[in-house]
Order: C-alpha cells, then structure tokens, then sequence
C-alpha cells in the first residue's frame, strides 16, 4: 500500500467528477489534484455542492461519472470503509456520532478500525488497553477529556463538534476532509479547533480539505482555495487571488458584481 | 471470574444473586429437584438460555430482525435425530449429525446474510420469515427423512439411556442414570457457550456490533464495513442456535416440528429477549428462566386458583388452566410497558 505514496502522484485526484440526482447536477465535471502537505479550502455559496464532492471523495454516495483517485489507486468503486481504511478521514458537517455510546467510545472505536482490530472476537475489549488509552488521547487534544464518560447525545452541539474532530484525528488518515468545522461553534471553542488544524497542516505530509465559510479562517490556513459553483469548478488559486476575483466577489460573497 | 465474565459483571446487587440463584438452580437441579418433569424444566432453560442469548447477539447487539431462528435451532435438533435414526445410537453418529448441521447452518446463515443483510431491516425479517417458513415445510413434507408432522424418535449411545445405571448406589438418595449424564451435558454445554457468547459481545468485535446497530452509516464511515459485521454475527448466532438444538435434541431422544421449528417457539424466543431485556445477554438467563417456569407452572398455579374460586362467578373461568396464554399475554404486556429495558435494564436502574 505504501509503494505507490511514493510521490509520483498527488494524494488525491478527481477527474471529471459528477453527480446527478434525477434532473439536477450537483456536482458537474470537477477535476482537481491535491498535494500531499497542503491545505485546500474549499468555497462556494449554500448548495453549491460541497459536501456532495465530499461524499463523492469519501465515497457515501457513487458517482454518476468521473473518477477518484487516492495515491493514483483508482478507489472510485470502493465503498466508503475500503477508502477510509485506504487512508480518507471524514468530519461531518452535520454531526454524525453514535449516541448511545459513550464520548470515549465514539473515539475508541475508531482507533481500533484503524488499528484494523474490528474483526478480534476471542479477546475482551477493555483489556486492548493501549487501543483507549489512545482514544483518550485525542480526546485530550480536542479538550474534551472530562466528558469522556459521558453519552455523546449528552453534549453540547460545540462539543459535539470536537467529537467529530476527534473521531477524525483517531483515524490517523492522510487525507483529512472538514466540513464546515466550526459551525454553530461558540467564539471561545473556535481557536481549539483551528489551531488542531493548523498543527495537522504543520505535520507537513497530511494533506486537508476544509470547506469553511468564514473568510478569515480561511485566510489564515488555506494554501489554496478553489470555488464550487452550482456543482462546477470555478476559481482555483492562491487565496489572496481567489478571494479578489470577480468570480468569488460576485457568486460567492454575494457582492453585486461591478459597478 | 473477570476473564470467565469477560469483564461484563451484572452491575446490579439484585441481578447478581438472582444470577448465582439461577446458576446453583440448574447446576444442582438433579439433586434438589429430582423429579422428571422438574428436571425436564430445568434442561429446557439450558437450552432456552442458549438459545435466547443467541437470538440477543441478533437483536439487542446488532439491530438485526430476523425470524429463521429456530430454523438453525430446528437444523441441529434434526441432524441428532437423523443421524440417530440412520447411523445408530452411536457417539460417531451424533457427531455427523452434529457437524452436518453445524455447516449446514453456517452455509445457510452466510448466504441469507450476504445475500440480504444489505437491503432494510423489515426486507430482511421478511427473507428470513420466507425461508424459515420454506424449511418447516420441507421437514414437514419429507416424512421418509424427518418422520413429518409425528417427527423423530430415536435412541442415543446407552451412556445417555434412562435405564443406565452409573454407579451402584444412588448419590445424595439420586440414583446417577444416563439421564443424569444427559443433564449435565446439556447444562456443560449451554453454560460453556453462553460464555462463549459473552465473550463475543464483549469483544472488540462485539463493540463493533453494537455501533452498527447505533449508527451504521457513521460505521462505516470510520472504516467497518456493516454487511460483512452483520453476516458474521448472523452466522455465530446461527451456530449457537443451532447448538441449542443439537443439546435439545440429546435430552429429548425426540424431535419434530413442535418442539423446534414452529413460529410459537419463534414468538416465545421474542418474548423472552424482550422480557429479560434486550442487548445484555443476562436479559437471556432471566428472561429464559421465568418464561419456561411460567409456561411449565402458571397452568398448575391457575387450576389451584380456579378450583378454589369454585363457586365464584366468572372467576373460575377467568383462571382456568386453558387462560394461561392470555395471562401470559397480559404480563407480557405490562412487562413491556413498565420496563422497557426489560428485567435487566430495570435492575440495572437505567432507563
Ligand atoms: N442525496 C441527495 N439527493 C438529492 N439532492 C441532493 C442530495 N444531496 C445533495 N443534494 C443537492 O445537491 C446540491 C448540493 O448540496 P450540498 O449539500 O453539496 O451543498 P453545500 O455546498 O454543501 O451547501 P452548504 O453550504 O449549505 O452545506 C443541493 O441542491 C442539494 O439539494
Ligand atoms: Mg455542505
């Protein structure tokens, strides 16, 4: 699996991307690369189909035409576990965790998917105790190590947030994707995400998706910034360019064009 | 004790004693309640235990409905009693039947589960109500091989006979018979693979059920992949099951449609889980034991009522032995909508 990571291809690649439900393209021929160490934001007005390339990326939907491509492996008929286990990392935008179960175990079971012990039946769990110590760990780094021992339904919606996070950062991927991190987040909780992410940019061999809709995070962090419009790939550059474009000024800010 | 329970202590005081109770019960029921019939309860919770706990490992852990049950029950009930019939009362012969059962039941569980443990729950009750239908039939229309709707009588190697004697003179004032083997056999057994069970829910595996059944799409977001989770929990309990038949099947000498196959031990299965509490596996030992008392004694109990309201108006008929599924209903009922985490959940104070 590692012989290909070698560098002769970006981490992930999408050619020709597309979905269509019924009628409607949601996503329409996006072509991109993304390189390993780099942070990628992507932009684009409410149901410009962010989140669709995402799934289309991380595999919960199928694609109606185009391909994906992780470390030049075509995954694009992979399900969603094959890929995770290949390597991609999903945060939610709407969050997506296992509510009856406690915050601890939300993390510990992704670590122990990435540590591709899910199929060990004869041994009890609680004795892999490295498998929670770890889970602990990244609930440390998303501070919510006090709430370990508690329902993830019981959270605050901003905790919930930095479970998800934390479920992300427990599966250890090469490829992070972030869905709007920081949404319905109170201003104080903000920062311990953004600076998660920064240190993950930081690591230098990841490479990270962030669709966000603040302007200022995405000063701060992108690398790069390309712009999603109506599905179509419209703005691909560095971010001071991208945000100065008409393009952005006008179909993304919702500026009134020029005068 | 810790690795015997595989960490998953009873975390009630009350649930605990009643736990040991239960286990003393069952491992001294030939010597503190001799009789026949009593001793005939006592085999049936073994198996009913086993059998409940399996059925649990489905639908409390993994969200799985399914009613082709006690067809795997019904499969190793019947590879006894056909192989029995056809090789001999010979220990070989009860394990060809076993093994052929065993395989057939993992062969049958795999195919159902991966051929639909893709589509919706209610699909797959669905599949599974069909094929165990299907196989009820079948055991019911191939006479030369299962004896139809009569079923099987057969005999088993002489260690396991009633008329065996093991030792000279009776022990505690019990004379130790085959039929004394053939209970601790079938209580080794059931006991040996209800831990075993346990161990499964307990395991990393089993953790992995129970996120499954939490959120199945977030599962598989994070790297497992649901159906191949599924058919493998469909096929261990399938096993089980039918490992409850195949000792059901040493205690009866006998087998047929009622007493494995049929959709009302299908039913009673589903109330006994509900009962005892779904998703822990002691929910099983509860639920198992005062369902098969209450079916072996409420009649008994009801007749005392109903002959001493002799006299009394509506009363005698109300309570008549012949009432006693509909008062089993009604408990049912009311179990139902005061613990609705069962017995177990109750005892364990949560919600
Ligand atoms: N499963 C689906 N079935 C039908 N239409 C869908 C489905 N998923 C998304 N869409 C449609 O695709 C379009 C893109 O939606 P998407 O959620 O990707 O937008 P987004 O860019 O993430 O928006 P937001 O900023 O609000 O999160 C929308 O018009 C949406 O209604
Ligand atoms: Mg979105």
């Amino acid at each position: 699996m590692s012989e290909p990571r070698s560098g002769e291809h970006p981490v992930l690649e999408t050619h020709d991307l597309t979905i269509r439900f019924g009628g409607h393209v949601a996503v329409n021929r996006v072509s991109c690369a993304f390189g390993p160490g780099t942070l990628t934001a992507i932009v684009g007005p409410n149901g410009a189909g962010k989140t669709t390339y995402f799934n289309l990326i991380s595999g919960q939907l199928s694609a109606t035409g185009g391909t994906v491509k992780l470390f030049g492996e075509d995954v694009t008929s992979l399900s969603a576990p094959q890929r995770t286990r290949r390597g991609m990392g999903r945060a939610f935008q709407l969050t997506n965790l296992f509510p009856r179960l406690s915050v601890l175990e939300n993390v510990r079971l992704a670590v122990q998917s990435h540590a591709a012990m899910g199929l060990n039946l004869f041994s009890v769990w609680s004795s892999h105790v490295e498998l929670i110590e770890r889970a602990e760990h990244y609930l440390h780094r998303v501070k919510l190590a006090d709430r370990r021992d508690a329902l993830a339904s019981a959270l605050a919606h901003g905790d919930q947030r930095k479970l998800e996070v934390a479920i992300l950062l427990a599966l250890d991927p090469d490829l992070f994707m972030f869905d709007e991190p920081t949404a319905g987040m109170s201003v104080d909780e903000v920062p311990v995400i953004l600076e998660l992410i920064h240190e993950i940019k930081n690591q230098g061999d990841k490479t990270i998706l962030l669709v966000e809709h603040k302007m200022d995070v995405v000063r701060s962090l992108a690398d790069r910034i390309i712009v999603l419009h109506q599905g179509e790939l419209v703005a691909d550059g560095e971010p001071a360019v991208v945000i100065a474009s008409p393009i952005v000024q006008q179909a993304y800010l919702g500026l009134a064009g020029h005068e | 004790m810790q690795r015997l329970l595989s960490g998953d202590y009873p975390r009630s005081r009350v649930l605990g004693i009643v736990l040991v109770l239960i286990l003393a019960g069952l491992a001294l029921a030939p010597f503190v309640f001799p009789g026949t019939r009593s001793l005939n309860v006592a085999a049936k919770i073994c198996v009913f235990i086993l059998l409940v706990a399996s059925y649990d490992l489905l639908l409390g852990y993994t969200g799985i409905v399914s009613f082709a049950h006690t067809m795997f029950f019904g499969l190793g009930a019947y590879g006894i009693g056909i192989a029995a019939t056809r090789l001999g009362p010979t220990w070989s012969g009860l394990a060809v039947g076993s093994l052929a059962a065993l395989a057939l039941s993992a062969l049958l569980s795999l195919a159902i589960g991966l051929l639909s443990l893709r589509v919706k729950t209610i699909f797959f009750a669905m599949i599974t109500l069909a094929v165990a239908s299907f196989f009820a039939i079948l055991a019911s229309q191939l006479s030369w091989l299962t004896g139809g709707e009569d079923g099987l009588t057969y005999k088993l190697p002489e260690l396991l006979l009633p008329g065996t004697k093991l030792l000279e003179a009776p022990l505690l004032g019990v004379v130790i018979s085959g039929r004394i083997v053939s209970y601790y056999i079938v209580f080794a057994g059931a006991l040996c693979l209800f831990l075993a069970l346990l161990r499964v829910v307990n395991s990393p595996f089993g953790r992995v059920l129970q996120a499954i059944r939490e959120n199945d799409f977030r599962a598989e977001a994070i790297g497992y992949r649901s159906v191949v989770y599924r058919s493998a929990a469909n096929c261990l309990s399938a096993l089980a099951a039918t490992a409850a038949g195949i000792l059901y099947a040493v205690w009866l000498r006998y087998v047929g449609p009622d007493t494995t196959l049929s959709l009302d031990i299908m039913i009673d299965i589903l109330l006994m889980v509900v009962i005892g509490g779904m998703g822990t596996l002691y929910g099983a030992v509860i639920g198992a034991t005062l369902f098969v008392i209450a079916q072996n004694y409420l009649q008994d109990l009801m007749k005392l009522a109903s002959d001493a309201a002799a006299g009394i108006p509506l009363l005698p008929s109300l309570v008549h032995p012949d009432r006693w599924l509909l008062w089993l209903g009604i408990l049912f009922v009311l179990s139902v909508y005061h613990f609705p985490a069962g017995i177990v959940g109750r005892l364990r104070g949560n919600k």
